[in-house]
């Protein structure tokens, strides 16, 4: 990719994920928040490409745009009352919360500001994704077994949390 | 003009702080579930950034971000799971109505 259009690509995708965040935070109807968010979903993959990771892009699209968001649309389903859009959807600690984020942004860029990285030149190798899978199976084998069980509990403690009885 | 590792980092801050808003404010207990998916998404942008730019060979980023989408994936499912139940008992999800266990 020609390294002149990568800014502009930077500066859109940045701009899309923090106007659509905006939105899935602040929008009033609960089901276009969970639309919003599918479009952030997107764009934060379109940031991953940018950053040389396709595994983690694919990932990023296969689980969160088509598992994630779409458990979010069928659980808005599931409990009605959503279009009711003249609920009140803000509790009354927002003036409390924006200050809060408000200061945990300042101090953030501060510290930024303060930082000075140890930045490598080399770049990501071509073939990331067998890299990723070799590491996964020789380093990262036991935390990979690891984070393998506890999906599958979680899987199961789903089920038999919603489960009828 | 090059995007550096700061721009990225600030980006991710930012999001974090939105996600951040939204969890204390959402009254619907799955916005508030969505506002910790953004956060989990700014976690990530740091790691992958964090992996571009200092350890670009040996991937630590990259897998930690796998690692953190496994683990997002398994409290939304759990979480939401939990959300389907609080509505078939109590016909709410509005978090400040549901205080059970509140002393």
């Amino acid at each position: 990719m020609e390294s002149a259009v990568l800014p502009y690509l930077f500066y859109l995708f940045a701009f899309v994920i923090i106007v659509s965040a905006l939105l899935v935070v602040l929008l009033r109807n609960i089901f276009h928040c969970a639309l919003m968010l599918i479009l952030c979903l997107f764009a934060v993959a379109g940031l991953y490409v940018l950053l040389q990771a396709d595994f983690v892009a694919a990932v990023q699209v296969l689980l969160y745009v088509g598992a994630v968001a779409v458990l979010m649309i069928f659980a808005i389903m599931l409990t009605s009352r959503v279009f009711g859009v003249d609920l009140k959807q803000q509790n009354e600690q927002v003036p409390l919360a924006l200050i809060v984020s408000i200061v945990f942004v300042a101090a953030a860029f501060y510290g930024l500001g303060k930082t000075v990285w140890d930045i490598k030149d080399a770049s990501v190798p071509a073939d990331s994704t067998m890299s990723l899978g070799k590491l996964l199976m020789t380093t990262y084998v036991m935390p990979f077994e690891i984070v393998s069980v506890v999906l599958l509990a979680a899987l199961i403690g789903a089920i038999v949390i919603a489960r009828r009885n | 003009m090059q995007i550096s590792l700061t721009h990225y980092l600030a980006l991710a801050a930012v999001l974090f702080a939105i996600g951040f808003f939204g969890v204390l404010t959402r009254r619907n207990a799955i916005g508030i579930l969505m506002a910790i998916e953004l956060m989990f998404n700014a976690v990530n942008i740091n790691f992958v950034a964090f992996n571009r730019f200092i350890t670009p060979i040996e991937f630590t980023g990259q897998i930690f971000a796998i690692f953190t989408v496994v683990i997002a994936a398994a409290e939304a499912t759990v979480g939401l799971a939990i959300v389907l139940l609080i509505y078939r008992n109590f016909r709410d999800i509005f978090v400040d109505n549901i205080n059970l266990m509140k002393w």
